[in-house]
């Protein structure tokens, strides 16, 4: 970056470290932090949407609905992330492979799962074999936002389900008083008056969204928890900037990033609730 | 393999006893149910050691910051900050990556009379290093729960303990803790929850599975990647991990019901799954 980086073993100090800290994979790592929040900008959406859906089922007058609504939030609440995080990339995959497997090859007769193997013919390839890196890139990721969308769509649907339930009657008795049909009263009403209810649950798993970002290094994704482990190991004199273990370092950098990000996300949110509860007779 | 030879190989293998190759080839049903299962003896002696210390560290710190004197309750507050603010995955990582720089023979303090030394090299291990962070994580997320309690005391229960000249430890003991401990039961049984479900994460972060003696959701992991078959291994651990969840929260509910046993009209702490997410 810098032209006095050309021999890097030659200078020390600070400007040892400017050049080292800009090196192209150090670039990488900067870049990464983009995939984080590209992650929370891409699945922001649908955690609202299967919230939304996850909420109204429950909330539904049609039995088999409600029961859906309640197992979806039921099980992703009683099992731990990780193992949704764990579960359903692979299994996604999967079934994304089979389909394609039935549709492409159906000459293709005999069992998927050969006793220890899954075998589809190789048109049925998700991403195909020979796509370019970005695709197979790109297709890891958006597993891995569908992923997230599952585990935090059922949360959100929770908070939802509680915030619709807390819109105290009155309100809604009076909507209907003047003649408002129901789906008047759910959009004019009822919808608007939620969010006060819903904001402080849905500002904290924001939060906890955040802070299960990392979990995409175990999805296999270049994000800063790899780059932090790939450029902290152990350099010999072999590379241009040797130094010894230094990963230390860059977890608490990490560790920093994330506070920061956890800080400001608080700050936002104290000046959010502040402005949507003018006006409004809730508990401080 | 019977389901008995499964059992006798693999009952214990989470703990060192038993078969020391994992199964490979021929896994059956049995296997991975008693093998995730056995597992699972980790998931829970890290929720149960986090939990009974982090209990009393998280008492101590939310009376540090509410009643404690500023060299208290500023590192106190910062402790939660730092806890609540960042990833427990990365908080793994960084420990492990701590621990492993501390020096290997272990660290000498000096007592005065004696010199102690402590070994650190248990530190790198998942049994304690693990716990450890696990212990300072959920000690900060119940700290933040009960501070939010003692500030919700009744001023009233406070005025009349003292109008009955109670002081001290006394009031501590028979007022001002009960009733904190009342008002953050909900909220702190769903920390134990959530904290039981973060134990999956210790053997995926830094710490290694020595000997592959590793928890539930490892052994999950290598059944899957082993029969490439996710839909038997995922959903047997799931149910293994509600299984316990509910058997938190019927324990949690009887400490509810004692916690609340003078209450006039009992205030039924209707416990649904989701409801109060703290973390």
């Amino acid at each position: 970056m810098f032209e006095f980086c050309a021999d890097p073993k030659a200078i020390e100090g600070l400007k040892w470290l400017s050049c080292y800290l800009t090196t192209p994979k150090h670039a990488a790592m900067y870049y990464s932090i983009l995939t984080v929040l590209a992650l929370l900008a891409a699945a922001v959406p649908p955690i609202l949407f299967l919230g939304f859906a996850g909420a109204l089922a429950r909330r539904s007058g049609f039995a088999p609905f409600r029961w859906i609504g309640l197992g979806y939030t039921s099980i992703v609440r009683g099992v731990p992330d990780i193992v949704f995080f764990l579960f359903f990339p692979i299994a996604l995959d999967q079934a994304v492979e089979v389909l394609r497997h039935k549709v492409k090859c159906p000459e293709v007769v005999g069992p998927i799962y050969q006793g220890n193997d899954f075998v589809v013919c190789q048109a049925a390839k998700m991403p195909l074999g020979p796509s370019p890196q970005w695709m197979h890139e790109a297709w890891g990721f958006t597993l891995a936002v569908i992923t997230f969308a599952i585990v935090f769509g059922a949360f959100t649907a929770n908070t939802l389900h509680g915030a619709l339930a807390a819109v105290p009657k009155g309100q809604l008795e009076t909507a209907r008083a003047f003649g408002m049909t129901e789906r008047q009263t759910f959009w004019r009403v009822h919808m608007p008056q939620m969010w006060v209810y819903a904001l402080p649950g849905l500002s904290n798993l924001w939060m906890i969204l955040i802070k299960a970002t990392p979990l995409l290094f175990l999805l296999g994704i270049k994000d800063i928890v790899y780059w932090a482990k790939e450029l902290g190991g152990m350099k010999t004199q072999a590379y241009s900037y040797p130094h010894p273990d230094w990963r230390i370092w860059y977890f608490a950098a990490l560790m920093v990033f994330y506070l920061l990000l956890t800080w400001i996300s608080q700050r936002v949110f104290d000046r959010v609730f502040a402005r949507a509860s003018r006006g409004m007779a809730v508990a401080k | 393999m019977s389901c008995a030879e499964s059992f006798s190989s693999y009952a214990f293998r989470s703990i060192g006893f038993g078969e020391r190759l994992l199964p490979k080839s021929d896994i059956t049903l049995c296997d991975q149910i008693i093998l995730i299962g056995s597992g699972m003896m980790w998931n829970v002696y890290f929720a149960v050691v986090a939990i009974l210390f982090g209990f009393v560290f998280a008492t101590m710190l939310a009376f540090a910051r509410v009643n404690g004197p500023a060299y208290l309750r500023l590192p106190a507050d910062f402790f939660v900050f730092v806890f609540r603010g960042s990833p427990l995955f990365i908080q793994f990582f960084f420990a492990y990556e701590l621990f492993v720089q501390l020096p290997r023979v272990g660290v000498e303090i000096p007592l005065g009379f004696a010199t102690l030394t402590a070994s650190t090299s248990w530190l790198t291990k998942a049994w304690l290093g693990a716990t450890v962070v696990l212990f300072l994580n959920t000690s900060a997320y119940s700290a933040e729960i009960f501070t939010g309690a003692l500030k919700s005391i009744p001023r009233g229960d406070i005025e009349a303990a003292d109008a009955f000249g109670m002081a001290g430890f006394k009031k501590f003991r028979r007022i001002v803790f009960p009733t904190m401990l009342r008002l953050a039961w909900p909220s702190y049984s769903n920390e134990a929850i959530f904290l039981f479900h973060s134990t999956a994460l210790v053997f995926f972060s830094g710490f290694p599975a020595w000997r592959r003696e590793a928890d539930g959701l490892y052994y999950a992991s290598y059944f899957a990647e082993a029969t490439f078959n996710p839909f038997v291994p995922y959903p047997i651990i799931a149910v293994y991990f509600v299984f316990f969840t509910l058997l938190i929260v019927g324990f949690f509910g009887l400490v509810s019901k004692r916690l609340n046993r003078h209450m006039a009209e009992a205030p039924k702490v209707k416990f649904r799954l989701g409801s109060m997410l703290t973390r």
